[in-house]
C-alpha cells in the first residue's frame, strides 16, 4: 500500500468546470499525481461509491469537493466523503456559495421539473416525469431524489476549507496544491480552519488596473448598450454594473481587463456578511440622483436585480435561508467567536499515518499560524475528526 | 422607550387571538429617535409591536442589517431625517438609495413590499411618527407572518408524500408499471 498522502475529489451538483480547471494544471498534475495517491475522482478515473464507504473513517487526507447539494445522492456524498476526509474543501462556488444551480432556488420543485419536462420547449406527450425507482423486468433501477432547495456543502457537514471561483483558476489552484505539498514537507503551516485559500482577502477592484475616481452614476447600461468602452476608466464609472466592489480578488481582476463587468464568481471578500448586500450597498451609494422618481429610473438600468447581485450567491444569501441561514453565518466559517468550543480543535494534520509512526504534524505552535488578514475574530483551527456522523 | 428594551424575538401578547407581527424599526439619533422620544414624553401611543434601533444615521444602515432583520422580523422600517436635514450631509440620501435597490431585490426574492417601508420623520414629528407605525403595523397585521419555515415548505411538492417521488409523476409511474411495458421501454439488459 502507498504510503503517500490521499486525494479526492467529486463532483455534485456541478458543472464539471473544477474539474476541468485542476486538469488544466497541466505538467503540474504530473506533480500532483507523484505527490498523491489519488483514491476516488470520478470525473477521470472509474470508482464506485461502495469502494468509499469501505475505507475507514479520516482516511483520505484531503477531499476536494465540488458542487451543491440538490439530491439525496449529493447529500449522501458529502456525508460520506467528511467521514472519510481529515480535511474536506469546499472547492469552487457551487460547493461554497451555491453558484448558477443555487439560482434554481429561486423556483419551486415543480417549476423546475416543468422547465425540463413540460413547457413549449419540450415533447413529451405521455408527461413523464422522473420517479427515483422503477421497477422493469425484475429489476428495481434507482436515480436520486431532487431537494426542494440547493444547499452549500456548509450547509450540510463541517468545512474545512474553502477555495472560490468559477472555476478557481487554475494559477491559484497551483498555489493551493504547493502550500499543501509544503504543509506535507514541514516547510509551511495551513491557516486556521474556515480560511480561504487560493484566493486574495480584498476585492477585485483591487487587483483591477482601470483608473478609478469619483463615481456618479446616471444611467447603468449593459455592456452591449455602449458603443465604445474606454479602455482605462473603470467600468463602473461607465455605467456597467460590475461587481469588483463586493467579489474577492485573486483572479486577477481578468474580466474588467478585458472589458468585461466582474460577475462576481469569487464570492464574497472578506468581512462580507452577505454579498448582495454589500453590492448593494456600493451601487446605490454611488447613483446621481436624489429624488424617488429620478433614482427609480437610473435603477431601471439593472435589468435582473437578483441575477446582478446574486448570481453566485443566492443559495448563501442571508435573506433566501432566513433564520437557518443566519445560524449558518454565526457557525460559519467568518464569524465562528472566539472561544467556541469549534476554536479549541486539534490543529490539523495531513500525511499518511503508517502504524506506529507518529501523525505528521503539520500546523505549528499557534504563534505560527499566519494571520487571516481581515475582520472578525479568529477561525477556530481545522478539525480533523471525523465530523459529519457516520455514512448513511 | 419601552419598545427599546423589549426583547426583539418575543410577540406581544396576541389580543383576541390576531396576529401580532414584530417589527424592527432602524431610526436616526438625530431626526426619528427624537421623535420618538418626543411620542414617548408626550404619551402619545404607538403599537408595541414596533421595536427600534438606534443608529447615527439612517444611512449606516447597511442592507445586510435589513436581511439580518428578516431572519426574525415580520417587517422592517427605515426611518430618517428629511431630505436636506441630515446631520451628516447627504447620508439619508445614500440611505433612501439604497432602500429603493433594496426593496426591489427583495420583492424579487418574495418579501412583500409592505414589509419594507421608509419615511421621514424631524425630531417635532413624534405624533406623526405614532401614526406611520399605527398604518405599518395594520397593513403587516394584514399580510400576516412572515413564515419561512412555510416558505421553505412552499418548495416541497404538495401533491407528494415525503420520499415518494416528484409531482404528479408517481401516479403516472404506478399506472405504466401496471400495464404491460411496450416493447420500446425493455430493459433487457438492465442487470443488477
Amino acid at each position: 500500500m502507498s504510503a503517500k498522502p490521499r486525494l479526492a475529489m467529486y463532483w455534485a451538483a456541478a458543472c464539471g468546470g473544477c474539474d476541468i480547471a485542476v486538469l488544466n494544471l497541466g505538467e503540474a498534475l504530473v506533480e500532483v499525481g507523484s505527490r498523491f495517491d489519488v483514491v476516488f475522482w470520478p470525473a477521470v478515473m472509474d470508482a464506485k461509491y461502495a469502494d468509499v464507504e469501505a475505507m475507514p473513517d479520516a482516511s483520505i487526507d484531503i477531499t476536494l469537493f465540488c458542487g451543491g447539494i440538490r439530491n439525496d445522492e449529493n447529500e449522501h456524498l458529502a456525508h460520506l466523503l467528511r467521514a472519510k476526509s481529515k480535511i474536506l474543501v469546499a472547492f469552487g462556488s457551487c460547493a461554497s456559495e451555491g453558484c448558477i444551480p443555487g439560482l434554481a432556488n429561486l423556483s419551486t420543485l415543480d417549476e423546475i421539473l416543468d422547465a425540463s419536462y413540460a413547457n413549449e420547449t419540450t415533447d413529451n406527450p405521455d408527461g413523464v416525469r422522473p420517479v427515483p425507482a422503477w421497477r422493469e423486468n425484475g429489476v428495481t433501477l434507482r436515480i436520486p431524489t431532487l431537494a426542494p432547495l440547493l444547499r452549500t456543502l456548509d450547509q450540510v457537514v463541517p468545512v474545512d476549507y474553502t477555495v472560490p471561483g468559477c472555476p478557481p483558476e487554475t494559477k491559484r489552484i497551483e498555489d493551493v496544491v504547493e502550500l499543501v505539498g509544503k504543509a506535507l514537507d514541514g516547510t509551511a503551516v495551513l491557516p486556521p480552519r474556515g480560511s480561504v485559500l487560493g484566493a486574495g482577502h480584498s476585492t477585485v477592484c483591487d487587483e483591477c488596473a482601470r483608473e478609478r475616481n469619483v463615481k456618479k452614476i446616471g444611467a447603468f447600461r449593459r455592456v452591449t448598450e455602449i458603443a465604445t468602452i474606454d479602455p482605462t476608466l473603470c467600468l463602473l464609472e461607465q455605467g456597467i454594473p460590475c461587481n469588483g466592489p463586493a467579489t474577492r480578488d485573486g483572479c486577477g481582476a481578468l474580466c474588467p481587463a478585458a472589458a468585461a463587468p466582474c460577475i462576481g464568481c469569487y464570492g464574497p471578500a472578506d468581512g462580507v456578511l452577505d454579498y448582495g448586500a454589500r453590492l448593494m450597498s456600493a451601487f446605490a451609494s454611488v447613483v446621481d440622483a436624489d429624488e424617488p422618481e429620478r433614482i427609480e429610473v437610473i435603477l431601471d438600468g439593472i435589468a435582473d436585480p437578483v441575477g446582478q447581485f446574486y448570481r453566485f450567491s443566492l443559495a448563501s444569501s442571508l435573506l433566501r435561508g432566513g433564520r437557518e441561514a443566519m445560524d449558518q453565518a454565526h457557525r460559519g466559517r467568518a464569524s465562528a467567536p472566539v472561544g467556541s468550543p469549534a476554536a479549541n480543535h486539534p490543529a490539523p494534520r495531513l500525511g499518511r499515518t503508517p502504524p506506529s509512526a507518529p501523525m505528521l504534524d503539520v500546523l505549528g505552535p499557534q504563534d505560527h499560524v499566519p494571520q487571516r488578514a481581515p475582520t472578525g475574530p479568529e477561525p477556530p483551527a481545522p478539525t480533523l475528526e471525523p465530523v459529519g456522523g457516520p455514512a448513511r | 422607550m419601552s419598545a427599546t428594551t423589549a426583547h426583539a424575538g418575543a410577540a406581544p401578547a396576541a389580543k383576541d387571538g390576531r396576529f401580532e407581527p414584530v417589527i424592527l424599526a432602524f431610526t436616526c439619533n438625530w431626526c426619528s429617535y427624537r421623535a420618538a422620544d418626543l411620542a414617548g414624553t408626550a404619551r402619545m401611543k404607538y403599537p408595541p409591536n414596533v421595536r427600534l434601533v438606534r443608529l447615527m444615521c439612517s444611512g449606516r444602515v447597511d442592507p445586510a442589517f435589513v436581511m439580518r432583520a428578516f431572519a426574525d422580523a415580520d417587517a422592517v422600517i427605515l426611518t430618517g431625517c428629511w431630505p436636506a436635514d441630515c446631520h451628516y450631509r447627504i447620508q439619508n440620501v445614500k440611505a433612501l438609495r439604497r432602500f429603493i435597490l433594496l426593496r426591489r431585490v427583495l420583492e424579487s426574492m418574495g418579501i412583500e413590499p409592505q414589509r419594507f417601508q421608509r419615511f421621514y420623520a424631524s425630531a417635532a414629528e413624534g405624533q406623526q411618527l405614532a401614526a406611520e407605525f399605527d398604518r405599518i403595523v395594520e397593513e403587516v397585521r394584514a399580510l400576516g407572518p412572515l413564515d419561512w419555515a412555510g416558505r421553505h415548505a412552499a418548495f416541497v411538492p404538495s401533491a407528494t408524500p415525503p420520499g415518494a417521488g416528484v409531482g404528479e409523476a408517481r401516479a403516472a409511474a404506478e399506472a405504466r408499471a401496471a400495464a404491460p411495458p411496450p416493447a420500446e421501454r425493455e430493459l433487457a439488459e438492465v442487470t443488477a
